[in-house]
């Protein structure tokens, strides 16, 4: 079982009248009051089941973690508790965590430098945190694909985790190990969506056939899978935030690996002992970049409509300018601009996954996101175009390769 | 002189245009020996009572059922309204409106004699029901001070009814004065036609007939009927009295070209965004933003997407009270490319903030305002050579900053009124 924690690190309301002259973009308040509910309802009570099931069943129940670097600044910033217990938890050694991207952005899509100086910023993040070494890696919203493999391979990472999407899959099943057909050597794990999003999405819908669901109901349908391993990948608010502790969700996961381990045809394993363990059976080609977002499990949550791309586009414009100097502010600023949850605000998905899109989405309209996020850029670029002129030197003009838009 | 006046709203509570136009009419009225009764449907109180005498007709019973009034109430009672009726409305009031109205409804919406009648005096969803309660009152608000005036005077379909009910019950001449018309709101094939109506038996049953330009006043004789010697153009003025341009300290050292206005098709703001495109193809210190809202507000939002200058093109959404003098105060170029503006207002607010301003000639104002720069609307070419010109030729800059400035001061409201009385005065037997 392997959970994402994210936090974004949502903008405040920066109107035109603010751009060049106040560069603070964030809603601290609505970020820490947000941040102060889920760890009271997911993260603290949760971290703590899971310490006590660690405890109970000895060496035999594992977990894997990848936390954000956004959510770990906001973390240490306002509920520095939330750490401490998942200090506690790796302490025990029975949990893995991911590498990702430390700003939970869409760089592996955008730049490869960027995306590799993420990537290690955030692994010395977690080392600093956690004491661990990343091993296995993620990407955000489980982004991939064949040359996003090969990216990863050439940072070291063996293991990947990505979404089981039906439409690389065809009848194969995501409940074994394959490789990138680029990188041979890059084993990746694919999330079994059915069994996940069982929990993750309708553990509570009481208009489900299946509801209310048990340990034993799990077991069996684990059960009924053939194949080496089943991988649980979820979002960690599953447990508190998305579905509500009166749900039953903590009494579910409490007893689950009572039923499982008890039954003994499965154990608890993690991501790196997994593709230690299992050889992979075969490559699984994904040319265009899959994820583990509605229905099409593609990349069109965040850059499906053109102003999605728009914005992409001119942030990472940036980049070639940002080279140029050394300022870890813009750096810094820089990458919470870079965070996916930006652009998934802007999403005009609202008719298929849009209760999704909905419940994730501090903005009435994808119209006021954009115009908010677009007006806190052009503050930026000015920032940033003020800081090369005063460097004195000018960036070598490249074009850069635009985004297809429709 | 004396004046019955029928207004929709008048200052300080006013959604739109209309309002702040029939303040600087009945002032410059006064200033030419003209008093004025102003009959609205809502008053609140605060009005400025020192230039006419208000009437608020939610005040007044309605008393006399006299069967002229009776069938134009028959006439319009069916008329349900839809929101593409609403004049002058963006969607931050939409919700209120909806409130209000929903409050109206629960109260009952038979007309009896004797009884007074609450007006909203916004542009609500029963604006027809308004128009026809107004009517009513109007009639019999000019039979109790029928000593009191000499003429009728109209201003806009809203109050038309209000004013042919008091011709009607008094006798007394009738000027209507068309500030816009239904070519003004909808395209050619899509007008409301029972505004059209509307607006059809207000002119034919005036006197005369003002428009607030030559642009209107053609509109009124070819789409209307209206005999030519039966309507006379009386351009708008602006009342800037009492007021100091504001100083802002700009957070942009880049130039910026605004649009301010409701984004609406007669308004033209994609032609400006395709305007904006070309200008940012030969420079980059130019920010553009395009204040307002409107029901093609995110239809232009993708249009600068899709272009791809959206870190150079900004929305603001609605602005409101200092809002809209900060914005001006920020500005280096002001741009109205209105496909069809009877009048327009809001150039000659920019240019007396000092703003140098491109108008298309698809406007009144473009016959007045000898210092803006004219363009066609559709000619984005054009728009987009003179928005550069603006912006990288200072002397061309100060000069049309400097003259327009004076321009815009010169038109007066008291001039305005002078040509009006004329008019009063030709119809007075």
């Amino acid at each position: 079982m392997y959970f994402q924690v994210h936090q974004p690190t949502r903008l405040r309301l920066y109107r035109f009248f603010d751009i060049g002259k106040d560069s603070h973009y964030y809603d601290d308040f609505t970020n820490r009051t947000i941040l102060h509910r889920v760890a009271q309802r997911c993260y603290l009570p949760m971290n703590r089941l899971l310490l006590d099931l660690i405890k109970k069943h000895g060496g035999a129940f594992k977990v894997t973690f990848s936390i954000t670097g956004s959510a770990l600044e906001q973390f240490d910033r306002y509920e520095p508790e939330v750490v401490d217990s998942f200090r506690e938890l790796a302490a025990t050694g029975n949990v893995e965590f991911l590498a990702e991207t430390y700003y939970h952005s869409l760089s592996s899509l955008a730049s490869e430098g960027e995306f590799k100086h993420q990537v290690e910023k955030h692994v010395k993040t977690i080392e600093d945190h956690f004491g661990v070494t990343p091993k296995a890696f993620r990407n955000t919203e489980m982004i991939y694909s064949d040359s996003i493999g090969r990216m990863v391979y050439s940072l070291g990472f063996k293991t990947m985790l990505t979404e089981g999407a039906k439409h690389i899959l065809g009848w194969k099943s995501p409940d074994y190990v394959y490789t990138d057909p680029l990188e041979n050597r890059l084993k990746l794990l694919l999330r079994n969506y059915s069994l996940s999003d069982d929990i993750a999405f309708r553990f509570s819908d009481r208009g489900w056939d299946n509801w209310p669901l048990t340990g034993e109901k799990f077991l069996s349908w684990l059960k009924a899978a053939d194949g080496d391993i089943i991988n649980l990948f979820m979002d960690y608010e599953t447990f508190g935030e998305h579905q509500r502790e009166s749900s039953g969700i903590f009494d579910f996961m409490r007893y689950l690996p009572d039923v499982v381990l008890g039954d003994g045809s499965f154990e608890f394993t993690t991501p790196s002992a997994a593709t230690r363990k299992y050889k992979a059976i075969a490559e699984i080609d994904v040319p265009d970049p899959i994820s583990w977002a509605d229905e099409e499990r593609d990349v069109t949550a965040w850059l499906g409509n053109e102003l999605q791309q728009d914005a992409f586009n001119k942030l990472y414009e940036q980049s070639e300018k940002l080279a140029l100097l050394n300022n870890p502010v813009l750096w810094e600023e820089f990458g919470h601009l870079q965070e996916s949850d930006h652009l998934y605000y802007m999403s005009t998905k609202f008719f298929s996954d849009g209760e999704v899109h909905r419940y994730f989405n501090p903005y009435n309209t994808p119209y006021e996101a954009f115009i908010n996020y677009m007006n806190a850029l052009s503050d930026f670029i000015l920032r940033i175009d003020d800081a090369v002129a005063t460097s004195g030197q000018e960036p070598v003009r490249k074009p850069v390769k635009k985004k297809k838009t429709k | 002189m004396r004046v019955l006046m029928f207004g929709w709203e008048f200052p300080p509570h006013i959604a739109g245009g209309l309002g702040t136009a029939c303040y600087g009419i009945v002032k410059g009225l006064a200033e030419n020996g003209v008093q004025t009764i102003f009959v609205m449907p809502s008053a609140s109180g605060d009005e400025d009572g020192s230039v006419a005498t208000i009437i608020n007709a939610s005040d007044v019973p309605v008393v006399s059922t006299s069967s002229s009034v009776d069938d134009f109430v028959n006439m319009v009672k069916f008329m349900k309204v839809g929101t593409n009726m609403i004049p002058y409305v963006d969607p931050e009031q939409f919700h209120e409106m909806v409130e209000a109205e929903k409050r109206l409804r629960e109260e009952s919406t038979e007309k009896h004699v004797g009884e007074k009648f609450r007006f909203s005096g916004k542009y609500g969803s029963n604006l027809m029901e308004e128009v026809a309660r107004y009517a009513m009152v109007g009639g019999t608000i000019a039979m109790e001070h029928k000593d009191e005036f000499d003429l009728i005077h109209a201003h806009d379909w809203l109050t038309y009814l209000a004013g042919i009910a008091a011709k009607e019950l008094t006798g007394k001449p009738l000027v209507v004065h068309v500030h816009a018309t239904s070519f003004d709101r909808g395209t050619e094939d899509m007008i409301d036609t029972r505004v059209f109506d509307i607006e059809k038996r207000g002119m034919e049953a005036a006197d005369k007939v003002i428009a607030v330009s030559d642009l209107t006043r053609n509109i009124v004789i070819n789409k209307y009927g209206i005999s030519p010697d039966k309507v006379v153009t009386v351009h708008n003025a602006v009342d800037f009295s009492g007021r100091e341009n504001l100083q802002v300290e700009r957070g942009l050292k880049d130039k910026v070209v605004t649009f301010l206005g409701r984004i609406t098709f007669q308004k033209g703001p994609e032609y400006f965004i395709e305007a904006a495109a070309k200008v940012l193809k030969r420079t980059d210190h130019v920010h553009f933003v395009m204040a307002g809202s409107g029901d093609m507000m995110n239809r232009c939002i993708r249009h600068a997407a899709r272009l791809g200058i959206s870190d150079r093109f900004h929305f603001t959404g609605f602005l409101r009270g200092t809002d809209v003098q900060k914005m001006f105060a920020l500005s280096d170029v002001y741009i109205m490319p209105s496909v069809s503006e009877p009048f327009g207002i809001s150039p000659l607010e920019a240019m007396r903030s000092n703003v140098p301003s491109i108008i298309s000639n698809q406007s009144g104002a473009a016959e007045v305002l000898k210092y803006a720069f004219k363009v066609d609307f559709w000619d984005v070419d054009a728009m987009a050579d003179d928005i550069y010109a603006l912006l990288k030729y200072p002397a061309l800059a100060d000069f049309a900053a400097k003259e327009g400035y004076e321009e815009v001061n010169r038109l007066k409201w008291n001039h305005a009124a002078a040509k009006m009385k004329k008019v009063y005065e030709s119809v007075i037997k």
